[in-house]
């Protein structure tokens, strides 16, 4: 069987290597379309990030349906894997896909290790790899690897360093940070910290706790005291509906403005709760509460269709496809020229999509975003989202520095927040 | 029995890629390193009657510090795995010293909390251990073998350490372990020194966990927190359960139950950790020796 398959593999090779050489790429078309395009697509549907695995799931599938499951005159083939939020079974499942499955690029994860050990197993095997949401800076940066690509992805410090400067311009002049102590953490609480202390303001304290912390309190006792106009929360998931509860049950919300992380006020996050999470300020580069008309109607169909508004992990994976998608119908849907590819990929501009006004990725694989400054507030019908109400045009991952500069600093770590002293 | 048998697997083995698609062989590779943990942990809970829950901290240290000696060091790959073993069987011995006084659950318990000692060093010491992203390297492409040849490299090392791990528990220093498993307080009375050969069988079993670790991080190239979790210490312990603990190569059985399991069941449904929980339920309860301890069972009567 996979005999058989690999030959045909050879051939499809061979034969698009005549044809580029006598330049006639309607050949190549007519063999290609009879195999449809397989895409291996991880996601963490058990373990601890499962939810946001399957509304990843759905996201993607959603836009592929929507599109009929084509790509250009190619039928598409998702195979879904369960990475089980653990990295090496992300690995086991992405060799899978690639080596059993036959997929031609792969797409998904969530968690960084998770994204990190597959991304080190595509750098040797040259398959596709697309992170919407794996947001460990140096994929896209010190340590980049030229097949794998953030389509509407973004780095962790991407939107945290607006916030810096945003913050710097309210007048908070002493902000304490809270975050949890892992990487993608330390990249998110280091590129605000960074902007905002050069901007001229100071962090007058730090504190990282575990992950799955349950109880807030200590922090929030020391928060109290730490003399700050401001507090940035870096939050995902339940530890982030828990911060949010506890600093308002501890009489916080009010006294000291709150700054979340991106994923601090992610739908998957305050769709469950109340007016506690309402009023906080974060910054991305995509809020459910645009008035753009085309979030508008993606918002709606996605709330049609799953009942409840989108996610980063839905909306990263529905764009992400997209973009994907537009790039195929560029080269005709041949994914078997890995090289074109990518190479389209990288050049494709997307216009049109939810992300807003048109993207698209810089030398590195990230894309560049008009960042948008949200607020928490409460819908007509009661449900909470993101309302952005100022907007930061084009923002790199590099924010305004030279990205050859930027990278020479290390990567941001519980020891290294970018702040200038 | 062994004699007839062990021929034909390990010819059937060494054939195996030569017919298998690439990723089975990968999977094959795999089964094999954890066979030689299974059986590391076979060698405690099987021979001397402790069950230790921390080997997947002494295979993961393995694994880290091969990779980390190879890939931030810049050391050659076989010094590092040498390194990463010497590790682990430096760690198994202050485990050892620690802990072989003790026995039953409380054995248990003091392992589980030894290994989860290694997870927080793991998880928290982010500069050398990478934190919760772990660390990364090219191992197998820096040796220039593809699956194929790190398949066989693996079955041989593999078949080396199996029968190491088959000498010493056919050695009369493995009859002493036995015998102390069987009775401790007798083989004190009759002079052995009990704690010495406890400390010795773990730090034996440590090196063989090592051995699996340091060819873990060739196959896998990449190393993080979750392989010195505790799960992975239970995995260890579960494919020495199931394949039939004192049976030694129910370790080769049950790593391939187990993997192969996880591999079929969740190409079929998300919930496959259901499906594995209650096959070993009704395996505890129907065939508590083991798949090999059952089979010996049947071919008895």
């Amino acid at each position: 069987m996979t005999k058989l398959l690999t030959s045909r593999r050879s051939l499809l090779k061979s034969s698009a290597a005549a044809a580029g050489a006598i330049g006639m790429p309607s050949l190549v078309r007519a063999a290609d379309a009879a195999r449809p395009i397989r895409i291996g697509l991880l996601a963490p549907l058990t373990g601890v990030i499962a939810a946001g695995g399957k509304e990843l799931v759905e996201g993607f599938q959603m836009y592929w349906e929507q599109v009929g499951m084509m790509a250009g005159t190619r039928k598409v083939e998702i195979v879904i894997e369960d990475d089980a939020s653990n990295p090496d079974t992300a690995l086991q499942k992405a060799r899978r896909l690639v080596e059993q499955a036959n997929v031609d690029f792969l797409f998904g994860n969530i968690l960084a290790n998770t994204g990190l050990a597959v991304a080190n197993y595509v750098k040797n095997t040259g398959t596709p790899y697309f992170i919407p949401v794996i947001a460990a800076d140096d994929l896209t940066q010190r340590t980049r690897i030229p097949n794998v690509i953030r389509v509407a992805g973004y780095t962790a410090s991407q939107t945290a360093h607006p916030l810096g400067d945003w913050a710097y311009k309210q007048g908070y002049r002493h902000v304490a940070t809270i975050s949890q102590d892992y990487t993608f953490g330390h990249e998110q609480c280091g590129g605000f910290a960074q902007v905002f202390t050069e901007a001229g303001g100071k962090i007058v304290q730090q504190f990282w706790h575990p992950l799955n912390t349950s109880d807030f309190s200590s922090y929030l006792g020391q928060l109290v005291t730490a003399g700050a106009d401001a507090i940035f929360a870096m939050e995902t998931g339940a530890d982030s509906t828990r911060f949010i509860q506890q600093y308002a049950s501890f009489g916080l919300k009010g006294r000291i403005p709150l700054l979340g992380s991106m994923n601090a006020t992610d739908q998957s996050v305050i769709r469950t709760m109340g007016a506690d999470a309402e009023g906080i300020i974060s910054c991305a580069h995509f809020a459910e509460g645009s008035t753009d008309p085309v979030t508008v109607k993606f918002v709606a169909d996605y709330e049609k269709r799953y009942q409840k508004l989108p996610s980063i992990y839905g909306f990263s994976h529905y764009s992400g496809a997209m973009w994907v998608d537009e790039a195929l119908g560029k080269i005709r849907g041949n994914v078997e020229d890995r090289a074109l590819f990518l190479k389209t990929v990288l050049a494709t501009e997307l216009v049109g999509s939810p992300l807003g006004k048109t993207v698209k990725l810089d030398a590195y694989g990230n894309p560049v975003y008009d960042v948008m400054v949200r607020k928490v507030v409460k819908r007509p019908d009661g449900k909470l989202w993101n309302e952005p109400f100022e907007t930061y045009p084009q923002v790199s991952q590099f924010w305004k520095y030279d990205p050859e500069t930027y990278m020479k600093q290390p990567p941001y770590s519980r020891t290294f927040q970018g702040i200038k002293a | 029995m062994i004699r007839i048998l062990s021929p034909v697997l390990i010819g059937i083995a060494a054939l195996a890629p030569l017919v298998l698609p690439t990723y089975f062989v990968s999977v094959a590779t795999q089964i094999l390193i954890f066979a030689v943990l299974a059986m590391a942990v076979d060698l405690l809970a099987g021979f001397t009657g402790r069950t230790p829950l921390c080997h997947g901290a002494i295979f993961g240290t393995s694994a880290y510090v091969t990779i980390y000696a190879a890939s931030v060091v810049g050391w050659p790959i076989g010094l590092a795995m040498l390194t990463g073993i010497l590790a682990a069987t430096c760690l198994a011995m202050v485990f050892g010293l620690l802990a072989v006084r003790t026995s039953g659950v409380y054995f248990l318990l003091l392992t589980l909390a030894l290994g989860l000692i290694v997870w927080g060093v793991c998880l928290r010491w982010t500069e050398i251990t990478g934190g919760e992203n772990g660390l990364r390297a090219q191992l197998r492409e820096d040796l220039g073998l593809s699956t194929r040849q790190l398949y066989v490299a693996v079955l041989v090392t593999v078949l080396c350490a199996t029968a190491a791990m088959w000498r010493l528990v056919r050695s009369p220093f493995g009859l002493t372990m036995r015998g102390i498993k069987e009775g401790e307080g007798r083989m004190a009375s009759l002079g052995y020194d009990v704690t010495l050969h406890l400390l010795i069988a773990f730090t034996a079993s440590g090196f063989f966990a090592g051995v699996a670790g340091a060819l873990y991080a060739v196959f896998n190239d990449f190393a993080s927190p979750s392989i010195v979790q505790l799960s992975s210490s239970v995995q260890g312990l579960l494919m020495a359960i199931v394949g039939g603990v004192g049976t030694l190569f129910g370790g080769f059985v049950g790593a391939f139950v187990i993997i192969a399991m996880e591999q079929t069941v969740s190409a079929f449904t998300e919930r496959w950790p259901t499906v594995l929980g209650l096959t070993f339920i009704l395996m505890m309860i129907f065939a508590p020796e083991g798949v090999v301890g059952k089979a010996r069972l049947l071919l008895k009567r």
